[in-house]
């Protein structure tokens, strides 16, 4: 019964993300300056979209759990930080990309956007190793808590003072408004295709904890205190 | 009689390794329950529960007619510690110590150098407690525990660095006024000493309670048994 | 009020026995300029790269202290201590912020005449009041989030490495702001203004992480 609609989710994962790539590569217009390498815009944007509302979302569950102290909302606080982060390697290294075909390097200071990534992607990859640091579960889950609200007050401001920072230097005029018809529609049906990646991703994670959380309890049902105790883990146990 | 403690089913686990587990008893107020166990019955766990330090995974708990943890806020400051870390920085004297813990609990500085001087350390307690002998902080960590006059005292091994004098010196601070006994929790590895002093005894095994009656029915094998 | 004096009292005369902070921060501070002496072999500096190198000191400086802020109370029981007490928890976390900028300013004491002497062409006096008010504001942003994060890592295996690595990147916006703002202050020729711009900004920082971290901190405190 666990695991319910995930099959669904996965197909409809699938077919909007190979539509998304689809239209990207033939339906959407070429870029007049850029031409077909303005195509990893329809990748890295709502990469990096889904990865920073996941770190946010990541804060919210944090919230519950603390409220609660139900270790099953710290469980979902460190899945939806743990695909962000995922995600935000494959931001990291699509953004270099974009920044190396159009504009001939590999990194960009100017660009507040990938440098705000880069500030909120180092910070959060404390997030594992500090959960690791910690023995006794029931405080990582709650220190953890804590890191992720933190965190996810943080990606607003830092994306608001790294752009503050760029803006004296020299005016963003690139807005999404600008972007043209089709343009637009691929770009929202990609950012839905990665918002679908990143529930199959979230849900399956989520059960397969969850599972093997069970099977544990089952075995320590069966052979009581024979059972190993589980070795130190930085993701939560159920 | 009020009842001062009050454990259902009482529970703590760290993740899956479990400290505690199932322990139910009530304990009237101004009585003594001392606890045995070999190191690692979760004695100490109990006590950092009953301390408000540690929320409980399992069962209930009310201590001083308060429910914890919500109303922990109202325990607190009734309640008195004195466990294997005396809680004094190293680097303060034991009247600098004290005097903060008189700030933090709203006490009046007199009774700072009251207690000191109760305690036999009048003539030492401006020197660092880095400088004192085992025996010196625990009698100091003794004077802390009691500074706020607390109606229940939980005590980790109180005479563990103590010679019998300062044992014996330190017994009417920690018991409170004679009119007005203090509720006492008190951990113990002397099944002799221990029972003299109960009124009721707990004895643990691996997180599990083995043992629960009056003192007087207890004998001091039976406290050994646990050890075995 | 009682609760935050005695705290604060007592963290000021922990260090003020052991000595444990802020004369190894003052010590590596004016260390820190030394190297950039070298570093960048330049013999005077100004403007943007003059803030770059203040900030920068003062932050990592700063981050001795953050490791030993919460030490003696993990090591000694003070935690324990202070969570027996009947007093709200937050004013740890209001006591261990103070007490670290009193540290930053003592560090300043030294550190800021000493850049002066060292490697500032301008010289400190053409803005100095405006200079000492951004540093308040960087003093209040590092001792708010230090006094957080220390309060994390402190009880962590390898403190002293996770402590700096979670504060410093939330620091940056602290460090863009403080930068911005002391860039003019510290041009050779004249200082220029403040930018309300940044002041805002760099205030908004110190409030809004300061009333989150107030929010967040009682669950640090717990067993």
């Amino acid at each position: 019964m666990h695991g319910k609609g995930l099959r669904g989710l996965s197909v409809a994962t699938i077919v909007v993300l190979v539509g998304a790539f689809a239209i990207a590569a033939f339906y959407a217009p070429l870029d007049a300056d850029q031409g077909f390498r303005q195509k990893i815009f329809y990748l890295h944007v709502p990469l990096a979209i889904v990865s920073l509302v996941g770190f946010i979302v990541g804060g919210l569950l944090a919230v519950q759990h603390l409220r609660s102290r139900a270790s099953i909302w710290d469980l979902r606080s460190y899945v939806a930080i743990h695909i962000s982060l995922i995600l935000g390697v494959a931001v990291l290294v699509t953004g270099a990309i974009w920044a190396k075909t159009s504009w001939g390097v590999w990194w960009l200071w100017d660009e507040p956007t990938l440098v705000s990534f880069l500030i909120v992607f180092l910070l959060y990859a404390t997030y594992t190793p500090m959960r690791f640091a910690i023995e006794d579960p029931e405080r990582q889950a709650r220190y953890a808590s804590v890191f992720a609200i933190a965190g996810g007050a943080f990606v607003p401001i830092c994306f608001g003072a790294v752009r503050a920072q760029e803006q004296e230097v020299h005016p963003q005029t690139f807005g999404s408004g600008e972007l043209p018809g089709p343009m637009w529609l691929t770009f929202l049906v990609s950012l839905a295709g990665m918002a679908l990646l990143f529930a199959t991703l979230y849900r399956f994670e989520i059960e397969t904890k969850l599972t093997r959380g069970r099977l544990r309890a089952l075995r320590r049902r069966l052979l009581d205190d024979d059972a190993p105790v589980q070795r130190r883990s930085a993701a939560p146990t159920i | 009689m009020t009842t001062a403690i009050e454990l259902a089913g009482l529970g703590r686990a760290y993740g899956e390794r479990v400290a505690l587990r199932d322990v139910t008893l009530t304990l009237e107020a101004g009585r003594t329950l001392v606890v045995f166990g070999p190191n690692g019955a979760g004695k100490s766990t109990l006590l950092r529960i009953l301390a408000t330090l540690l929320r409980p995974t399992a069962g209930t708990v009310r201590v001083l007619g308060c429910a914890l943890p919500r109303e922990a806020w109202r325990a607190r400051g009734r309640i008195g510690l004195l466990g294997h870390d005396p809680m004094l920085y190293r680097e303060l004297s034991a009247r600098q110590n004290l005097r903060y813990h008189a700030r933090l609990h709203g006490v009046a500085p007199e009774r700072v150098d009251e207690l000191l001087d109760a305690v036999g350390l009048g003539a030492r307690a401006d020197d660092p407690v880095s400088t004192y002998s085992r025996g010196m902080v625990q009698r100091a960590a003794a004077a802390r525990a009691v500074l706020h006059d607390p109606e229940l005292l939980l005590l980790d091994e109180p005479r563990a660095n103590l010679d019998p004098a300062a044992a014996a010196a330190l017994e009417p601070l920690l018991a409170g006024p004679p009119q007005r006994p203090r509720t006492r929790v008190v951990t113990s590895h002397d099944p002799a000493g221990g029972l003299a002093e109960a009124d009721v005894a707990l004895g643990l095994r691996a997180g599990r309670p083995a043992l629960l009656a009056p003192a007087a029915e207890v004998t001091v094998d039976e406290i050994g048994a646990l050890y075995r | 009020m009682r609760v935050l004096a005695a705290l604060l009292r007592k963290e000021l005369r922990l260090e003020l026995r052991t000595l444990e902070s802020v004369p190894g921060m003052i010590l590596f501070g004016v260390t820190i300029f030394v190297v950039f002496h070298f570093g960048l072999d330049r013999a005077s500096v100004e403007g943007d790269l003059a803030a770059g190198i203040l900030v920068v000191t003062i932050l990592f400086a700063g981050m001795l202290g953050l490791n030993r802020l919460y030490v003696a109370d993990e090591e000694q029981g003070g935690f324990d201590g202070f969570l027996l007490a009947p007093v709200d928890r937050t004013w740890l976390f209001v006591a261990k912020a103070g007490a670290l900028f009193a540290y930053l300013v003592a560090l300043e004491l030294v550190a800021v005449p000493a850049f002066a002497l060292l490697l500032l062409e301008p010289g400190l006096g053409q803005a100095l009041p405006e200079l000492l008010l951004v540093l308040a504001l960087l003093n209040a942003g590092f001792a708010i989030i230090a006094a957080l994060v220390g309060a994390i890592a402190v009880r962590t295996r390898a403190r002293d490495l996770l402590g700096p690595l979670i504060a410093l990147p939330l620091l940056i916006p602290v460090v863009i702001g403080a930068a911005r703002l002391l860039e003019p202050l510290l041009r050779e020729g004249g200082a220029g203004g403040l930018d309300a711009t940044w002041l805002a900004i760099l205030g908004l920082y110190d409030l809004v992480f300061g009333l989150l971290s107030i929010a967040v901190f009682d669950p640090l405190l717990e067993d």
